[in-house]
């Protein structure tokens, strides 16, 4: 025999599934909403998501280099994290603190943390926090749709959030128009960040995403029914009230493209269901009561910080393995 | 014409985690050839789980087709019979196709398979009968794991055991062979559990099935529709066919939803768990008194020019295998001894086939081969995967940094090496190669 005869550890067959397919399946799943954004706020926001992707895939090849670490680009993990960035910023938003996002959020949280899989919070949402402090002002540019992002003065409102933050006992109807419809709402026809508008073309995502089984629906359903259902209590059963808190705010894109995040959530299903009540637990808490009209971020972050704590908690039993407390019983018992 | 049909069970439970895995049974409907007698056979001393024989002959002697040629007097261990007629040409070290050097016979065949006059049916009445006879047939399981089968036979007095479950699941993709076998053996199977049944008092026999087999599942039901009389003990199931069904504590779990807990057997639950194939063999011993000296395998794989299932003789050169099945149509660049989840990939052709060995797999340079190692992503698969609820990832990283305490309370020990986790990992970490360090992390800090 002229070559020699592979010798690996069994098995000898994988599945087709690769990290870089993966992520290919979370980019086609971004898209509907991208698309979206662009309608909305036209070529600005196709411009900033190019800027994000670009600025995420050379940091991440500089970093790798730097460290002298294999590079990790062909994943595509830089790209996803671009993209997401560049949702969760308003469409006017300059390039280059974008370009700061990225930086922020690939070699901050990232790779200084041992690159991918290995980051204990959500690098695109960091870096929007940080963002957010740094150039508060920027960061709360929401312009109103169908019109230039490019042009300094365009006209500017007040996301949906800001003004649900102001109705009391759930009575939607008393702030009368500045509320959109929620029609408008599920479309995206309103203020807010470039990619959160449109839930309805991110909850096509999630759907998209959960088919190619890339996320399990516990996080997401959790994450949105914990909300809905403290909304429901918050908002004196009304469900129009229920409605625009689901669909206003980044809580789509945060259900079921960032709190699913898997380097920065529960492995297992038990903590999974934890974490996503924890996330809607906080968002809620923050939108009732906090100064700030939106919570899903924070949310997000806290939670991710808990993740080593829930999965020691919740670490399954080996197979056939019996509860101490349970064995305890039963010897009691003989 | 109109007799009960035995009834039919659908799973009790079904396992969580597993993987679905192409079948590629490819050679399903090839009938086992028999192999023309080899020149000679290689006869490792140690075909099983357990103690390692003593050879009974020296260079020059000459044997026949059955005759024992070595043994232990150690009670787990199974004896090895000469499976040609001929001369004893070598006693000594030997090399096996996994590597390991252990001590061997080899016998040129003199071609005319004489066979041993001490050949005769045992007698078997009671429970010590049969163990004692099913060791002298020097049965192991064919399925793959060679744990001598009387220690599984021989339960302790202790333990009550209602349930001989037969394994047909056969989960791991290519093999075929215990397909053939209830197709072409069915009656042999019936005779093996009617056996087994009878001597050892099981209330009910389950013979499990994957449900991707159902011309199997009628000729064992035709089968067993047949012993009705006996009050209707033998029952037929059909399971999900999701790798790793046939494995042992998953058989249990499916057939009566009783789970094994870590560290014990199947007879702790009630339970005996047996491979198909090596219950006609026992109905087949019994009825003649030939021991274990030929099985049948599948040789498959995209290198193999004619993929066939064969009886040869144990100790067969795996080349001449290879070569009575055409040949390589392609150069191979890996081989492997047994089912592409859990087999073996071996290193050189110039070895002998064991009596565990169920199939030859040898495949081209493919994408199968190997998949580009990455970093883990915690995307949880493996969690999702494993039907002993590990946390495979976890293990990994604990393994690499040699944490014996956390590995210890994270329960490495139940893993069976399926593979599924390595399988589903989309970053293509050798997982399973992880679990095997873990555990050699725990046995080295219990040696201290």
């Amino acid at each position: 025999m002229a070559k020699k005869l592979t010798v690996s550890a069994s098995p000898h067959v994988r599945s087709n599934e690769t990290t870089t397919g993966i992520m290919l399946d979370v980019i086609i799943a971004l898209m509907p909403a991208l698309v979206m954004s662009v309608v909305y706020f036209g070529l600005r926001a196709l411009t900033l998501t190019v800027v994000c992707v670009c600025s995420s895939v050379i940091f991440e090849a500089l970093s790798r280099k730097i460290m002298k670490r294999p590079n990790t680009v062909g994943d595509l993990s830089a790209v996803v994290t671009g993209i997401i960035l560049a949702f969760n910023l308003p469409a006017s938003m300059p390039l280059w603190m974008a370009a700061i996002g990225s930086l922020v959020a690939i070699v901050v949280v990232k790779q200084m943390f041992g690159g991918i899989g290995q980051n204990f919070v959500n690098p695109a949402m960091t870096a929007r926090i940080i963002l957010m402090t740094s150039f508060p002002t920027a960061m709360a540019k929401w312009i109103v749709p169908f019109q230039s992002a490019w042009h300094p003065d365009a006209v500017t409102a007040a996301t949906p959030m800001a003004v649900l933050s102001s109705v009391q006992g759930g009575d939607v109807a008393a702030v009368g128009d500045a509320l959109p419809s929620l029609t408008q709402m599920l479309l995206g026809a309103h203020g807010g960040s470039m990619g959160e508008v449109c839930s309805l073309a991110l909850i096509c995502g999630g759907l998209y995403l959960m088919l190619r089984k890339v996320i399990s629906p516990v996080i997401p359903f959790t994450f949105i029914g914990t909300v809905a259902v403290i909304m429901l209590f918050a908002g004196s059963f009304n469900l129009e009230f229920v409605a625009y808190q689901l669909l206003g705010g980044g809580l789509m894109l945060g259900a079921f493209f960032m709190a699913t995040d898997y380097s920065t959530s529960p492995i297992n299903k038990k903590g999974k269901i934890i974490f996503g009540i924890g996330c809607g637990l906080i968002t809620s808490v923050i939108r009732l009561f906090g100064s700030l009209p939106e919570g899903v971020s924070f949310s997000i972050i806290l939670m991710n910080i808990l993740v080593p704590h829930i999965e020691n908690m919740t670490t399954p039993r080996p197979f056939g393995e019996v509860k101490e407390k349970k064995a305890k019983k039963e010897v009691s018992k003989a | 014409m109109s007799k009960r049909v035995g009834d039919v069970l659908t799973a009790v439970r079904r396992g969580r985690g597993g993987v679905s895995v192409s079948h590629n049974k490819n050679t399903a409907e090839m009938p086992v050839e028999r192999m023309p007698v080899p020149e000679k056979v290689v006869l490792s001393m140690q075909q099983h789980i357990g103690v390692p024989c003593t050879p009974l002959v020296k260079v020059g002697d000459t044997v026949a087709v059955g005759q024992k040629i070595g043994d232990s007097d150690k009670y787990v261990s199974a004896p090895i019979h000469a499976t040609i007629s001929g001369k004893v040409t070598a006693v000594g070290d030997i090399k096996l196709a996994n590597g390991i050097i252990t001590k061997g016979v080899t016998i040129e065949s003199d071609g005319e398979m004489r066979e041993y006059e001490g050949i005769k049916p045992p007698v078997i009445t009671n429970k010590q009968e049969l163990c004692a006879a099913v060791r002298e047939s020097g049965l192991v399981g064919l399925g793959g794991a060679g744990f001598p089968s009387h220690v599984k036979l021989n339960i302790p007095e202790d333990k009550e055991i209602d349930t001989l479950i037969v394994n047909a699941a056969e989960c791991e993709p290519y093999i075929t062979v215990d397909y053939r076998e209830c197709i072409e053996n069915a009656e042999n199977v019936l005779k093996g559990v009617e056996l087994l049944r009878d001597i050892l008092g099981f209330k009910q026999v389950i013979i499990a099935i994957e449900d991707n087999k159902p011309k199997v599942f009628e000729i064992m039901k035709e089968i067993a529709d047949r012993d009705n009389e006996a009050g209707d003990t033998i029952k037929l199931m059909t399971l999900r066919s999701r790798y790793p069904q046939g494995a042992e504590k998953m058989m249990v779990l499916s057939a009566t939803g009783r789970k094994v807990p870590p560290g014990k057997l199947p007879a702790d639950v009630g339970c005996v768990v047996i491979n198909v194939a090596s219950v006609a063999f026992i109905a087949r011993y019994a009825e003649t008194g030939k021991p274990l000296v030929s099985r049948s395998i599948t040789v498959d794989g995209s290198a193999i020019r004619e993929p066939k299932n064969l009886r040869v003789p144990i100790g067969t050169n795996i080349g001449d295998i290879i070569d009575y099945c055409g040949g390589f149509k392609s150069e191979p660049r890996k081989i492997i001894s047994g089912g592409p989840m859990m087999g073996i990939a071996i290193c050189d052709t110039d070895a002998p086939i064991c009596k565990q060995n169920n199939a030859l797999l040898a495949f081209e340079d493919k994408k199968d081969l190997v998949k580009k190692e990455r970093d883990c992503i915690r995307c949880g698969r493996c969690v999702d995967v494993c039907p002993m609820s590990l946390m495979p990832t976890l293990i990994e990283r604990f393994a690499r940094v040699k944490d014996a305490d956390r590995l210890k309370s994270i329960g490495v020990n139940v893993c069976m090496e399926c593979g599924s986790c390595s399988y589903a990992c989309p970053s293509g970490r050798p997982l399973v190669q992880y679990m095997r360090l873990a555990k050699q992390v725990l046995r080295e800090e219990s040696a201290k």
